[in-house]
């Protein structure tokens, strides 16, 4: 009954094509992108936006990213947090190294950086595809933290690389409390989803995806393979560069290169496992998804200890969380392969008959 | 001259070590086709039940044997609960979940066992033969000789299990084409438990080896890692390749380990320690360059 597209007329090219052809889906957005700028900077305290929002929308971002390398155009990598730590670098050094520059033009170009070095260890892609590709991603996540730690001039000759980012100063304006931290991110996160929202499904997009699917039939009818893979990391490392940035100056504040480990890498190839692989909505859900159960476990753990009678140390709790992580991974990919997002698109599906059952 | 050659020879001798993990990866990829990411996380659970169990009072021999138990009961598990779901997934699924496992292993085998480093003593010391030691000079350890000969014991244990057991056959029969061998009556399922068996063998012995040189500890995983590059060097279907492209890493690793600091440090100025980190992937990446499929891999053809 809600939701439901019958007499939703297209009568131009314009309507047909818009990024949401469905009014309740229009309808929708508005309202959540209404919730997200204004109700929620109200309500929500300090914590929840230093802890949990912002993180939340930064690994977003960075998932995004890596789903459109892999989600979209197939080329598996394990190396997302390496191209996080160029952009978080990268912006550091444009804020330190050229006057004046503007700290939004610093991210911009830190996403540039990091889509240049992504075009770099992009390049093996064009004669080798699967596993053989993840482990020359794996090169790219060992080889730039490695580089960020020796090569002083990087992080500006402090000790063990460690660098503390410049103040947020936008048009005058410091971006200081975490409210302020909360709607910047929000703004460059939401901006840049809507943008490969519509990126994936112009014919770049479509390209993506037929590479994916069958990267010989695609070359077949005439997609070229070079560019379009090149392209796929080009944009996906972008994507990680700037939320690299971000991480850097409005999350910590100060990072390290060893903080952009492997395992953050293994962390975000979760999100969008979780969420959906080759979904937009779906990085979204993952990255929630994946912050908020060590803060669920946090909770639950002691709790459930007590009520079973067992002693749970602290270290213990942390194995429980890795263990659960291992099992939900396989659980989802089991139950759910196509992950959180497709929950939801079966929603969708009921909500289209409900109340009828057919 | 003899510096060099020492070097060379313990980085062959350490490159045994990444081989004898590169080994478990083969040959579950040769037989089921996964790309199994678990082993390291395999590896480590291995050596941590060895050494819990002779925590628990268990003579060497003994703790062994639980130990390969539980290994085989952990790979049919794997098998039956997680791989047979999950038949006629890409590959990519397939990978995704057996990194998926490594962290379920990596979060219950502390649980089960503790997650305190630990020394893993198999009578064998690690100091250099005094023999070699006298007539040229030369510091070659003993353990590091030893893992050489397990693993060449091992390679061709599995070498001739292949070549001339009935099982052997089948396996082969399941590695060239599931759909055959099973229309001509090979039972699938049942093999693929075996060769999880026999992987978590292989990580069994690795899991000593390491253990034994490194002690057991949480770090034993990342070896994994290390076995990937291994792999490609060598080819992923490949059991002799494991062991050429083990013996490629090692050397190479320990070669550019020490001479190509010295190199960079007089180009750039500063320390450059730590190459062994990321030396193998490049490596591996420009062997990619040349050979895709490996040294002495399959060459892959595309069907459209």
């Amino acid at each position: 009954m809600l939701y439901r597209e019958a007499g939703q007329f297209k009568t131009s090219y314009a309507a047909d094509q818009q990024l949401f052809p469905i009014r309740q889906d229009r309808i929708g957005i508005l309202i959540l992108l209404a919730v997200v700028f204004l109700v929620i900077p109200g309500v929500a305290g300090d914590y929840w936006f230093s802890a949990i929002l912002i993180p939340f929308l930064i690994f977003s971002l960075a998932a995004l990213g890596l789903n459109i390398l892999t989600g979209y155009a197939g080329q598996l990598s394990l190396g997302s947090a390496a191209f996080m730590a160029v952009g978080a670098y990268a912006a550091y050094n444009f804020q330190l190294r050229i006057d004046g520059i503007p700290i939004l033009v610093s991210f911009v170009c830190a996403g540039l950086t990091a889509a240049g070095i992504g075009i770099l260890f992009g390049l093996p892609s064009l004669w080798i595809k699967g596993f053989y590709l993840a482990v020359a991603t794996l090169a790219a996540q060992f080889f730039i933290v490695w580089c960020l730690t020796k090569f002083p001039w990087l992080s500006n000759y402090s000790s063990s690389g460690v660098i503390s980012t410049q103040p947020l100063i936008i048009f005058g304006h410091a971006f200081t409390s975490p409210q302020e931290k909360y709607l910047l991110v929000l703004t460059i996160v939401a901006v840049m989803a809507l943008a490969a929202k519509n990126m994936v499904r112009s014919s770049t997009g479509r390209a993506w995806m037929a590479v994916r699917d069958m990267d010989v039939a695609a070359s077949v009818i005439g997609i070229r393979l070079m560019p379009v893979k090149l392209l796929a990391f080009a944009v996906s490392s972008f994507y990680c560069g700037v939320a690299g940035a971000l991480y850097a100056f409005c999350y910590l504040g100060s990072v390290e290169p060893d903080g952009f480990s492997l395992d953050m890498s293994f962390r975000i190839l979760f999100m969008i496992i979780i969420g959906g692989v080759g979904s937009i909505l779906g990085s979204f859900l993952g990255a929630a998804f994946i912050l908020l159960l060590p803060v669920f476990l946090d909770i639950a753990l002691p709790w459930a200890a007590r009520l079973l009678g067992l002693p749970f140390s602290s270290a213990t709790v942390s194995h429980i969380q890795v263990l659960v992580f291992g099992a939900l991974i396989m659980f989802f990919l089991i139950v759910e392969p196509h992950g959180l997002a497709r929950l939801w698109q079966i929603t969708k599906e009921k909500l289209r008959l409900w109340p009828f059952p057919h | 001259m003899q510096f060099f050659l020492e070097v060379l020879i313990s980085g062959l001798l350490s490159g045994v070590m990444y081989a004898l993990v590169a080994l478990g990866f083969v040959l579950i990829y040769k037989a089921s086709g996964v790309f199994n990411f678990a082993q390291g996380a395999m590896v480590y659970l291995a050596a941590l039940s060895v050494a819990g169990c002779m925590e628990k009072g268990a003579p060497l021999w003994l703790a062994i044997i639980l130990a390969f138990v539980i290994m085989t009961l952990f790979g049919i598990a794997t098998e039956k609960f997680v791989l047979r779901k999950l038949v006629n997934q890409p590959p990519i699924t397939l990978f995704m979940a057996t990194i998926g496992l490594a962290f379920f292993i990596e979060g219950l085998a502390p649980i089960v066992f503790g997650s305190e480093p630990r020394a893993l003593d198999l009578g064998i010391v690690d100091e250099p033969i005094a023999v070699i030691l006298d007539a040229w000079d030369m510091v070659i350890s003993k353990f590091d000789l030893v893992a050489a000969g397990v693993a060449a014991l091992l390679v061709t244990a599995l070498a001739l299990f292949f070549q001339y057991t009935r099982t052997g056959r089948a396996l082969r029969a399941v590695a060239d084409d599931h759909q055959a061998a099973l229309s001509i009556g090979i039972p699938l399922q049942h093999i693929w438990a075996i060769v999880w068996g026999i992987a978590g063998f292989a990580a069994l012995v690795a899991g000593l080896m390491w253990g034994a040189r490194n002690g057991v500890q949480f770090a034993l995983t990342f070896t994994a890692l290390k076995a990937l590059p291994v792999l490609i060097i060598g080819g992923f279907t490949s059991v002799p390749g494991a062991i050429a492209g083990g013996l490629i890493i090692g050397a190479s690793e320990k070669l550019a380990e020490i001479y190509l600091p010295p190199v960079m440090e007089s180009m750039f100025g500063g320390n450059f320690g730590g190459i062994e980190g990321w030396f193998p992937y490049v490596l591996a990446l420009f062997f990619l360059l040349v050979r895709p499929e490996g040294l002495f891999g399959e060459k892959h053809i595309d069907r459209v």
